[in-house]
C-alpha cells in the first residue's frame, strides 16, 4: 500500500538532467530483465528441486527433464504432425469463412445509419453471450469431428470480425466522405480511397481478436469432445495418466498459439504502419 | 436520415405503405425486434419442416417446454452449483487480481519487471491445462472454480495495473505537497482514480469467469450443467439442450449486465 515510491521518483526525476535520468533508466531496465530472469529459473528449480528430491507424485507433476525429453521425443518423432494439420485445418476454415461473411456483411450493414442501429446491438447481445454454450448443440448438428469445430470457431470469431468492420466503416468522417464526393468520387473511388483506409485498421483489429478467439475455441471444442487434434491428443494423455507427455504437448500447444499470436500482431503493426 | 426527404403532405393524404416505412424508419429498436422475431420464425420453420426432430426443436417447443428442464431430476440443482461456481471464481478472481495488480502496479520497477510475465500468461491459451486442472483439483467444483478463476484474474490484474499507472503525476505531487500520507494518497487520490478501470476489468474478469466456469463444466462434470448439457446431446434431446441453454444464456447476460451497470455507475464522476 505504498504510494510514496511512486510519487517520489516522479517528483525528483523533475531535477534530475536527462543523461543521468537514461542512465537511470538503463539500469533499472536491467534490473527487471534480471527480476524476470530470476523468477523464471527460480519456478523451474523449484521444480526440478521438488520433483526429484521432493515427494511429489510423478503422475501429478513430472520431473521437468523427462518433459522435456519427451518434447524432443514429440518433436523427433514428428508425431504432433496429424493433430497440428487438423487443428490447423480447422482455423484455416474457420478462420476464413467468419472473415470474409464477417467483413461482407459488416460492410453492406454499414452501408446506411439505419441499418448499423438496427443490427449492431443485436450482434454486440449476442456477442456477449458464451459462445462456448452452443458447443453441445453444434455436436449434435454436426457430430464429433471437425465440422463441429468450424462452426463453434466461425460463431466466436464471427462477432468480433462484423463489429470491428461496422465501426471501421460506420463512423469514417463524414467531411472526409462529402469532401470526396463533391470532388466527384465515383463509388468506387470512394470505398478503394476514403472508406477502405480508414476503415482498414479497425477491421485489422477484428480479424486478429477473431483469429485469436477462433484459434482458442477450436482447441476448447478440442478439448472437450472431439476425435483428433491437438485438444484432443492432451486430454487422451491426461486420461492415459501419461503426464510427462502431456506436459510437453502442453508446452508444444503454447508454443504454436504463441507464434501464430504474434505472428498475426506483428502482421497487423505492418499493415497498419503502411 | 432519409425522413426528411419526404414532402411536407397532410397526413391521410400520404399512403399507408410510406406512412408505414417512415414510421419504422424513425424507429430502429421496433426494426431490430422485427430481425429477431425474424429469425425466430426462420428457426420454427425450419424445425417443423426440413430438420430431422431429433437435431432441433421449435422455439416455441423449447420455450414451452421450458419448465420440464427444470423438473428434469438433478438441474435446478446443477444451475446452483454452476451460479455457485461462477460467483465464487469472480469473487476469488477480484480479490486476488486486486491485491496482485495492486503489488504489481504500484512501484515502477515491480511493475516493468512482473508485467511482461503476466501478459504472457494472458496471452497463453489456458485451455490447453484443462486437463492440469482436473488433475490436480478433482472432477467437482474445485476444478471448475480454479479454472474459472485462471481466466478472470489476468483482465483484472491487467487493467488494474492500467488503472493505478495512468495517473496523473501532477495529482500525486499535489497531494503529498499538502501533507497526505501514503494511506491518504492511495484512499483519496489512486483509489479514485482507479475505480473507472477497475470495473471495466470486473466485466472483462466476468466475461473470463463465465468462458472458464462453462469450459470446465462442459469438459467433465458429475453433477453441474456440463452434465446435463452432455446427457440432453447423447439422448437426443434437443427440445431440453436448448432450454438448458437458453437458461445458461439468461445467466449469463444477466451476470454480464449486472458488471456493466456498475461499471456505468461507478466512472459516471469522470467527466472525460
Amino acid at each position: 500500500m505504498s504510494a510514496a515510491p511512486t510519487s517520489a521518483t516522479t517528483a525528483s526525476d523533475v531535477r534530475k538532467s536527462a543523461s543521468q535520468k537514461s542512465a537511470k533508466r538503463d539500469r533499472s531496465a536491467l534490473g527487471s530483465r534480471l527480476v524476470q530472469a530470476a523468477f523464471v529459473i527460480a519456478l523451474v528449480g523449484l521444480w526440478y528441486i521438488g520433483t526429484t528430491y521432493g515427494q511429489i507424485s510423478p503422475i501429478l507433476l513430472p520431473n521437468p527433464v523427462r518433459v522435456f525429453d519427451e518434447l524432443v521425443d514429440v518433436l523427433a518423432t514428428l508425431e504432433f504432425v496429424s493433430d497440428l494439420r487438423i487443428t490447423l485445418f480447422e482455423l484455416a476454415v474457420a478462420f476464413s469463412i467468419s472473415a470474409t461473411s464477417g467483413v461482407v456483411l459488416g460492410y453492406l450493414i454499414s452501408r446506411s445509419q439505419y441499418s448499423i442501429r438496427v443490427f449492431e446491438p443485436l450482434f454486440a447481445g449476442i456477442y456477449s453471450v458464451p459462445i462456448i454454450l452452443f458447443l453441445p448443440l453444434y455436436i449434435l448438428f454436426f457430430g464429433l469431428g471437425p465440422a463441429s469445430k468450424i462452426a463453434l470457431g466461425v460463431t466466436t470469431s464471427f462477432f468480433p470480425i462484423i463489429l470491428n468492420t461496422i465501426a471501421g466503416f460506420g463512423y469514417v468522417e463524414r467531411v472526409y466522405v462529402l469532401s470526396a464526393r463533391s470532388m466527384g468520387a465515383s463509388d468506387y473511388q470512394l470505398f478503394r480511397w476514403v472508406l477502405l483506409p480508414a476503415a482498414f485498421p479497425i477491421i485489422l483489429t477484428g480479424l486478429r481478436i477473431g483469429f485469436t478467439v477462433a484459434l482458442l475455441s477450436i482447441l476448447g471444442s478440442e478439448t472437450i469432445a472431439s476425435l483428433a487434434g491437438l485438444g484432443h491428443r492432451i486430454v487422451h494423455l491426461a486420461e492415459g495418466m501419461d503426464t510427462a507427455r502431456m506436459f510437453a504437448y502442453i508446452a508444444f500447444a503454447v508454443a504454436i498459439a504463441l507464434t501464430l499470436n504474434t505472428v498475426t500482431s506483428s502482421l497487423e503493426a505492418r499493415a497498419r504502419r503502411r | 436520415m432519409t425522413s426528411t426527404a419526404y414532402p411536407t403532405q397532410p397526413r391521410s393524404a400520404v399512403p399507408l405503405g410510406r406512412r408505414f416505412k417512415r414510421w419504422i424508419l424513425a424507429r430502429p429498436g421496433v426494426a431490430r425486434l422485427g430481425v429477431i422475431a425474424l429469425l425466430f420464425i426462420a428457426w420454427e420453420i425450419a424445425a417443423r419442416f426440413f430438420v430431422d426432430k431429433i437435431f432441433l426443436s421449435p422455439p416455441s417447443l423449447v420455450f414451452t417446454q421450458i419448465n420440464t428442464v427444470f423438473e428434469t431430476t438433478g438441474v435446478p440443482n446443477a444451475l446452483r452449483v454452476s451460479a455457485y461456481e461462477i460467483v465464487v471464481a469472480f469473487v476469488m478472481s477480484v480479490a486476488i487480481g486486486l491485491a496482485v495488480g495492486l503489488a504489481v502496479g504500484l512501484h515502477r520497477f515491480s511493475q516493468k519487471s512482473f508485467m511482461p510475465i503476466i501478459l504472457l500468461l494472458y496471452g497463453t491459451p489456458q485451455i490447453t491445462i484443462l486437463p492440469l486442472f482436473i488433475l490436480y483439483f478433482g472432477i467437482g467444483p474445485a476444478s471448475k472454480i480454479a479454472f474459472g478463476v485462471s481466466h478472470g484474474i489476468f483482465p483484472i490484474i491487467v487493467t488494474v495495473v492500467a488503472g493505478v499507472q495512468n495517473i496523473k503525476p501532477i495529482l500525486l505531487t499535489s497531494a503529498k505537497s499538502m501533507g497526505a500520507s501514503r494511506w491518504h494518497i492511495f484512499r483519496w487520490v489512486i483509489f479514485p482514480h482507479m475505480i473507472p478501470s477497475f470495473f471495466a476489468g470486473m466485466r472483462l474478469g466476468m466475461t473470463g469467469v463465465l468462458l472458464g466456469v462453462l469450459l470446465a463444466e462442459l469438459y467433465v462434470s458429475t453433477a453441474g450443467i456440463g452434465y446435463y448439457t452432455t446427457l440432453f446431446t447423447q439422448s437426443f434431446n434437443p427440445t431440453k439442450l436448448l432450454g438448458l441453454i437458453s437458461v445458461l444464456a439468461a445467466m449469463a447476460i444477466l451476470l454480464n449486465e449486472i458488471v456493466r451497470r456498475a461499471e456505468l455507475h461507478y466512472s459516471r464522476w469522470r467527466s472525460d
